[in-house]
This record gives structure tokens, sequence and C-alpha cells, in this order.
């Protein structure tokens, strides 16, 4: 292992609600489904229709861009209603489950000894390509460009981030089959950061062929765009591919099972979860009956991820494609009278301008209220507080906002996606919308650069 | 509270788009939100926000300039009645400046949110809280004496020419609490500068000014004699005449430590400044052998701390130069960006003998510099993820 790279800027935001490193029991629900809007920039073509029978690892729909692409179902059962929204966008393909699983079969197999081709083969055909994420842009990998390297982040410092310990705990043997997979992805190096403050899950141990870095600091440390910065900056025309372990786990479990299985741990927290603990849930499954029994009563916003980056979803929502993480925390829709003016003894803010800096290791409820209108993009010198890259955030933004994209190349728009940005939204004063704006410059880019 | 609510919900209808009084919108909004934090929630992105917004920035800011205010007004009654050979006690001397401050601040805010009012409805923008800060900024760095109607012109000014045809806050080039003086200042200059203005002479029955009274700041001797009679000592506590804020460096470090302490204030500019102040002060000192007079020489040898606390050097780079907006964006501009404040601030003030204050024109000046600084930061930058590419490629 390398030596430890240190992350100074940055912010541990501490809520209340972290899980206890317990399962409870949580019972398959009725329906499952898939979103397409989980990916950024995907326009989905249908494969299935209302009143099919599919098995777990039958393709729903594909790629508008790549019809190899493909998005497989969860679990096995009836294609009961495929719901759109507005211009008839698909939103959801729900699934009514069988009481047990039936899989689509794949074949059983070492990735070690398969040529690249056919691993490529394998992970389209299964429905496991879109754990891929390329960067630049932060969409779904193109099968036909070999990436520089592939990153994955192997612990997650967003609030009340759930432990990969847990997680991967029993799964060693899938993750290892995963990562030779990966293997063969690639020419170049496989980058598996892990927490310098220990708790480093034992699947991470003994795993040849893999660079191993440990990473210090606050959030987001754990962010895999953080890493990739730090060890090897993106520049223009490179292609890096990112995954999560949790879904390394899955492709493991093809190659090892020959089943598409994307069961995963999931920690439920927030502050308004009666007991913040781990269950096991699998991908896309109905949360209903979880949240009216575990989520206390009240007006609460259900998310489905963190409180930085999540999905906000109905209480009849579904887990999200990617999502290890469940947040519940209150609506903030109340007016406070002269808030502004306040002390702030129970207020967060990473200035001074409230006395809840006197308590430094204070654990927050926090609720949705923005504080505060959007105003003029004037406070310089605090998104750099929290953002560990060298790059220029605000200029960055504002470069974005009027659409330059020479501007927005040369001031490093490669090296992020939106989530990198996350805590920078957090913390601006002017109440911007900066997740927004980066995903409108990398749209942008896209489409005009490819 | 529930009045108030109530009052801001009844009346909303008549000021949405179609009402009766539309043209009212935007001083309904501003004042609503005045009362009440919105119930707005977040829509994207991150779920959580911090507590801080434009409100909170702006009253810290106006938390830290109250030590220099309250300290300016009692100066004020403290050097009239010393004008007049009286003794007064702590509380009389206050009033006496509370009642010369008061409508200083009062006229600088109407006029100034008039204004703003006027321009954030035009626009159908929601009013920014800039003219917060600004509009309390331009009273405490007003001579006295200034006549109302003078402040009034000045801040309109300010607010029209230095921010809002730019296209209103976060698109101004120049600081407009400095413009409105600047404008004053050039526009009004036997009301601006001299031994007249700084102090409050004005007489009673039976009250007279005693002999031999001179109301030259310290400056004003430096610039003239090359000495002062007033002690560094006096500067610090801020026991001289000046502008209504900027007298005493004690006051104005509480409210430094204050902006720093919280985040709001840039500490690389205030630090960089000082140490720009403290660099030119020092080469005078060397070049004082070979100055041209000998009023020259001694003003140059003066030893570099009497500048930062004389004048309004310390509010100037406290207050003035950290001003998000004008100042550099980029953190190594900040340093640039301060230190040539500082540099520039105590060259005009020695050099110049028209203008014994530099600091109004060394920090309007790099104002405008800010942009060609933060350029020239930003190139670098891009300039070395050029090169980690080219290098990689090769």
């Amino acid at each position: 292992m390398s030596k430890t790279i240190k992350i100074k800027r940055g912010l541990d935001i501490n809520l209340k609600g972290k899980a206890e490193q317990v399962f409870g029991e949580f019972t398959s629900p009725a329906t499952y489904a898939l979103k397409p809007t989980d990916f950024a920039n995907l326009t989905p073509k249908m494969l299935v229709k209302e009143g099919q029978e599919v098995k777990a690892g039958d393709p729903l729909f594909y790629s508008k861009m790549d019809e190899r692409i493909l998005f497989c179902a969860p679990v096995s059962g009836e294609v009961t209603e495929i719901r759109r929204g507005a211009k008839r966008k698909i939103l959801e393909v729900i699934i009514l489950a069988d009481k047990e699983v039936r899989f689509k079969e794949f074949p059983v197999s070492d990735p070690s000894g398969l040529a690249r081709e056919e691993v490529i083969e394998r992970l389209l055909s299964s429905g496991t390509w879109p754990f891929l994420v390329k960067r630049p842009y932060g969409v779904l990998a193109n099968p036909d460009r070999s990436p520089n390297a592939i990153f994955i982040s192997g612990f997650d410092t967003a609030p009340m981030a759930p432990s990969y310990d847990v997680i991967l705990n029993g799964q060693e043997e899938h993750f290892a089959t995963g990562i030779a997979a990966l293997k063969r992805l690639t020419d170049g190096a496989i980058h598996l950061s892990v927490d310098a403050r220990g708790g480093m899950p034992k699947a991470y141990e003994g795993l040849s062929g893999v660079n191993i870095h440990s990473f210090e600091g606050p959030h987001p440390a754990g962010n895999v765009g953080t890493q990739i910065h730090h060890i090897s900056p993106m520049n223009k025309g490179e292609i890096i591919w990112t995954i999560n372990p949790e879904d390394v786990v899955v492709l493991g479990r093809l190659f090892n099972e020959g089943k598409y299985n994307p069961e995963r741990v999931v920690a439920l927290t927030g502050s308004e979860v009666k007991k913040p603990r781990y269950f096991r849930i699998t991908q896309g499954a109905n949360l209903e009956q979880l949240f009216n029994d575990e989520v206390n009563e009240g007006n609460v916003r259900f998310i489905s991820g963190d409180v930085l980056t999540g999905k906000k979803i109905d209480k009849t929502g579904f887990l999200g494609f990617f999502d290890q993480h469940l947040t519940v925390i209150p609506e903030g829709d109340f007016k406070e009278f002269v808030g502004w003016l306040s002390p702030g003894f129970n207020k967060f803010s990473m200035s001074r301008t409230f006395f809840s800096w006197l308590n430094p290791n204070k654990e927050y409820v926090l609720d949705t209220n923005q504080h505060g209108e959007e105003r003029a993009f004037v406070i310089t010198g605090e998104l750099e507080r929290v953002f560990p890259f060298d790059i220029y955030p605000m200029e960055l933004l504002k470069s974005i906002m009027v659409g330059d994209i020479e501007r927005m190349e040369s001031l490093g728009i490669y090296e992020v996606v939106e989530e990198d940005f996350a805590l920078c939204e957090v913390i601006c004063t002017s109440k911007i919308e900066i997740q927004k704006t980066v995903s409108n410059g990398l749209r942008l880019m896209e489409k005009e650069l490819g | 509270m529930n009045l108030i609510k109530n009052f801001f919900d009844s009346t909303r209808p008549y000021v949405s788009e179609g009402g009766k009084f539309e043209w009212l919108w935007s001083v309904h909004n501003g004042m609503e939100t005045l009362f009440f934090v919105p119930d707005e929630t977040t829509h994207s992105g991150a779920h959580i926000r911090d507590a801080i917004d434009m409100k909170r920035t702006m009253i810290t800011v106006i938390l830290a300039l109250m030590p220099a205010l309250l300290f300016g007004m009692w100066n004020i009654g403290f050097q009239h009645y010393r004008a007049l050979g009286m003794d007064a006690d702590l509380m009389t001397n206050f009033l006496f400046g509370l009642e010369k401050v008061l409508p200083l601040i009062i006229v600088s805010y109407v006029s100034g949110l008039g204004v703003e009012f006027a321009f954030a409805q035009w626009r159908r923008h929601p009013i920014n809280e800039g003219f917060l800060v600004s509009g309390m900024l331009i009273p405490m760095i007003m001579p006295v004496d200034i006549p109302l109607w003078m402040v009034a012109i000045s801040t309109i000014f300010a607010v029209i020419i230095g921010k809002e045809v730019f296209g209103g806050t976060g698109m101004n080039i120049l600081n407009p609490a400095l413009t409105a003086r600047a404008f004053a200042f050039f526009a009004y200059p036997t009301y601006m500068s001299g031994d007249q203005v700084w102090i409050n002479t004005s007489t009673q029955e039976g009250q007279k000014v005693v002999d031999g009274f001179s109301g030259a700041t310290a400056l004003g001797e430096l610039a003239t004699t090359g000495t002062t009679h007033f002690s560094a000592m006096d500067a610090f506590w801020g026991t001289i005449p000046g502008s209504v804020g900027e007298t005493s460096a004690f006051a104005i470090i509480i409210g430094a430590l204050i902006l720093i302490a919280s985040g709001i204030g840039s500490w690389r500019i205030i630090i960089s400044g000082v140490i720009g102040g403290a660099v030119m002060a020092l080469l005078f000192n060397a070049l004082a052998p070979v100055a041209i007079s000998d009023v020259q020489k001694e003003f140059f040898a003066i030893p570099f701390w009497h500048h930062l606390v004389f004048g309004g050097f310390a509010f100037g780079m406290v207050f003035m130069a950290t001003d998000p907006v004008s100042a550099a964006q980029t953190m190594r501009g900040k340093w640039i960006y301060g230190f040539l404040a500082g540099f520039l601030a105590i060259m005009i003030r020695v050099f110049n003998p028209a203008y014994p204050e530099g600091v109004m024109l060394a920090i309007l000046f790099m104002n405008v510099m800010a942009p060609l600084i933060d350029h020239y930061v930003i190139q670098s930058n891009i300039k070395k993820r050029l090169k980690r590419a080219t290098v990689k490629a090769a």
C-alpha cells in the first residue's frame, strides 16, 4: 500500500440516526421496480410489455444510445405497470414479484480465464453492465472503449454512511471474482481506496493486481472523484470507469453462481428512523412496508441514498439501482420567525455565524429547509473549503452558467461529476442549485463534444 | 407573530402577478423574508442545507461594525467637548455622537434602500441583502459634519452608478460604500477634507472653542508638517479626529476578529493588507535619508505601526477591502490583492500631499485590478492542467 493521502478540505456533517451494526428483518415486498431515472442521460427503449412474465436477469429495456446495454429485472414475476411521467417519460417499470425468485441462468465460469470480449458480453447480457459508470460526465460506460483505469472507492464518508465492513461481510469470494472480471476490462490499473482510519473489510485483503490507496480526511475523501483526482487526475480524452464495491459483488455472483442477483445490504438511517440499522434488500424493492414499520409518524422526506446526493422518493417508493443507503429526515416546510437573527445553538453551519460552533461534536437533526432563498452568487472562498480539487469551483460553475464550453473544459469539468459538488451545494450561502448546474454543464459537454 | 404571518399571507394576493399592487412584490417579499425564514425546502441536489444565508452573513458584518460605530459615536462627543474645553462624562459624549450619527445612518439607508427596492422591483428580483452592510458603512466613512443631502446624493450615486448599472448585486466592480465616499470626496471636497470637518464645533449659548484649537487629523498634520501631536496610542484607542467609524484601531480589531472567527471576512486579505502597508512604510523608513525636504523626511521616518493605526487604514483593510464582490475571488488572488491594497494605501498617503488619506483610492484601484489578478491566477491553473495532459500524452 502506498502512503496515506490526506484530504484537508472537506466537511463531515454529524447527523443523528447512524445505523447500528445489527440486522433487521426485511420481508420481501409484493412489487419491485427498475427506474430509468437512476441513470444519467439515459433514454430507455422498452423490451417488455405490461403483463409479460420475466425471470431475474431478463432484460426490461435497453439504452437508446447502445442497444447492447440491457437493464434487467432484479426479481422474477409479472411486469404489471410501466409508469410514465410528463412527455411519456418512463419513470418506473414495476414487477409483481413471485414468491420464489426464478433466475435466468448464465454460465458459471472463472472470469480470469475468459477473453475481454467474453466478459463484456456476459456483463451486457446479464444487466450488470450499467453498474459501470464512465467519467467524464458520470454516464453509462461504452463497451467499445477500454478505460485507462477503473477506480473503486472502498469506503463511504457521506453523512450516516453505511460501513462496507458490514456490507461486504461474507461476500469476500464474490468480491474477488468481481475484481477478476474487472481486470479483464482494462489494460490499465484497478484502484481501490480504503479508509486510513481503519475498518477495512476482509474482502479487500489479499487481492492481487489491485492498487490499494489509503485516504484520510473528512468527506468527500470517500468520493471516488476525490480519489481519482489525488491518485491520477483525469485529462482531456481519458476515460475512467468507476463502480461501487457492493456492485462488484453482484458481478462476482454472476460468474460464481450464474445468476443476476442484485441483493445487497442497505443501511436505513436518519433522525426519523426508530431504530437505524441494516437490512438485506434486493435492488428495486418497494419500501412502503419498511417505512411503515421503521419510521416515525410525521412530515418526513424519504431519500434513496444519502442526504447529499440521494434521490427523493415517495413513501411508496423503491430502492434505487445504485443505492445501499436509505435516509429519512424531517421535512422543513415551515416558516421560522426571524430565524436568521437567532443565536442558533441548534443550527448547523460550516461558518461560525451561529453559536452551534461552540459544540463541535454535536449530532444534528437537520430538516430539508433551505434556510433562505436563492441570491446572487457573491460569497467567495467558501466553496474551496469543502472542495478538495485543484479546480476553481466558483469559476467553473460560472462558466457552466454561461455555457462557455471552452472555459468549462480548461477549468477542469472532465474531472468532476455532480456528487463532487454536493458539499459545495450544502454550504452555499446564496443557495445556488449547484449539483443541477454541474449536471447541466456535463449534459452540454456531452451533447457538444460527445 | 401569527399576526405578522397573517398580514403577509393576506396581502400576498395583492402583490402577486396580476394583483393591484404588483409593483410592491419585491418589497413584500423582502419584508416577509426579513420576518420569516421562508418555508422553501430543497428540491434538487443535496437535501440538507447550511443554516447560513445572506441575511445572516450581513448581520454578522453589522455586528462586527458595532464596536467601531459605538466607539465612533462616543468619540464624536468626546472631540466636540474637548474642542470646547469641556469635560463630559461617557454618556453625554455618547449621546452627542448618537444625535449626530443617527441621521447619517437613516439617510444612508433610506436613500440606498429606496433605490435598491426600485431596481429589484423593476427587474422582478427579490431584494438582495448587500446594501444592509453598505448602508452602514457609508455613514461610518463620512466626516460627522457632512450635510445630510450630500450623504443622500452620494449614496444614490453609489447604488446606481456603482452597482445597478452593472447589473446589481454581485456584478459591481467597485465597492459601493467606497464609491459613495469617492463621489462625495470629489464632488464636495471642502466638506470631505481639510481641518474643519472632522470635529463638530457647534456651540451653544456660553460655549466657545478653546484657543489654539486645530481640527486637523493626524494624517493632515503629517502631510503638512511631517509630525503630529497625536500619539500612536491615541490612534490605537481612537481618541483622535477622523471619519465617524475609522478612528479606533482597537474597535476595528474586535470587528476583524468577529469577521475572521465567523468565517465571513477573508483573513487572507486583512493579513496581507497589513503586511503590504507595513512593507511600504518600512521602505519609506529606508528611503528617509534621500527625502527631498525636511517635512518629507520626517514623514518618511515615522514607524510603520503608526501608519497602521492612523487614518482609515485599519477600517479600510478590515471592512472595505474584504467585500467579496469587489475583491479578488481566488485564494492566491486575495493575497496579492490585499498586499497591493495595503502597499498602495501607504504610498498614496505619503507621496501625494493632495490626498492625506490613500486608503480609499488604493482599495478602489485594487477593486478595478482584482479581475486581472484573478485572471492570471486562474490562467496558471489552466496552464497546469494543459501541461499535465501533454506530459502524459507525450
